[in-house]
């Protein structure tokens, strides 16, 4: 049942991925890739419960924590990067 | 009792997997960012919690539960703020969702 799960979690990460290269906007690439950060958050937890190690839990905690981090940084660059119009405007 | 769980558990990621497949396909399919934001909105929080509560199914009390049960708190509060602050920068970034049909005569 996990091993369905493991095939069926790599798969969407692929769809994923297929998305963020075929993405025509940014944001489509940065909605992909948090997408992606996720199911491997997933990925750890069921791998570790595959291979019997409860210690994988803290890494996919970390990289949950990470991939948000992440998520905001980026979007923060990208927030004002087109900002051609006068910086006064919200 | 213990089969019980096993089978609340399969039933679990049986739904978990599905959901994650019809959000992966949702997300290549979809015509425009915002639906395909909320495609991945989805498979982000639904499926992801349930596919945890299937793992806390297994795990039984102890230290593996208490992990699973923080995966799942932090993962249900910090995707959606993700999911918030992308689609306000995608609009702060002149990115207009298709509101009116155009496809159609």
């Amino acid at each position: 049942m996990l091993i369905m799960l493991a095939v069926v979690l790599l798969t969407v990460m692929v769809m994923a991925l297929a998305r963020a290269l075929l993405g025509p906007s940014i944001y489509d690439r940065i909605l992909a890739v948090n997408l992606f950060g996720t199911k491997t958050v997933l990925l750890i937890a069921v791998m570790g419960f595959l291979f019997g190690r409860p210690d994988f839990l803290d890494i996919a905690l970390v990289y949950a924590l990470i991939n948000f981090i992440s998520i905001i940084g980026v979007l923060r660059y990208f927030e004002y990067s087109d900002s051609k119009r006068i910086e006064g405007e919200p | 009792m213990e089969l019980l769980l096993d089978l609340i558990s399969a039933v679990c990621f049986i739904l978990g997997a599905l959901l994650i497949l019809s959000g992966g396909v949702g997300i290549l399919r979809f015509p425009d960012f915002f639906t395909r934001m909320h495609a991945a909105g989805i498979t982000e929080t639904l499926a992801t919690s349930l596919i945890l509560i299937g793992l806390m199914l297994i795990a039984g009390w102890g230290l593996v539960l208490f992990k699973l049960v923080l995966i799942l708190l932090f993962i249900l509060l910090t995707s959606p703020t993700a999911s918030h602050a992308l689609a306000k920068s995608a609009l702060h970034g002149k990115l207009k969702p298709i509101l009116h049909n155009e496809h159609s005569k």
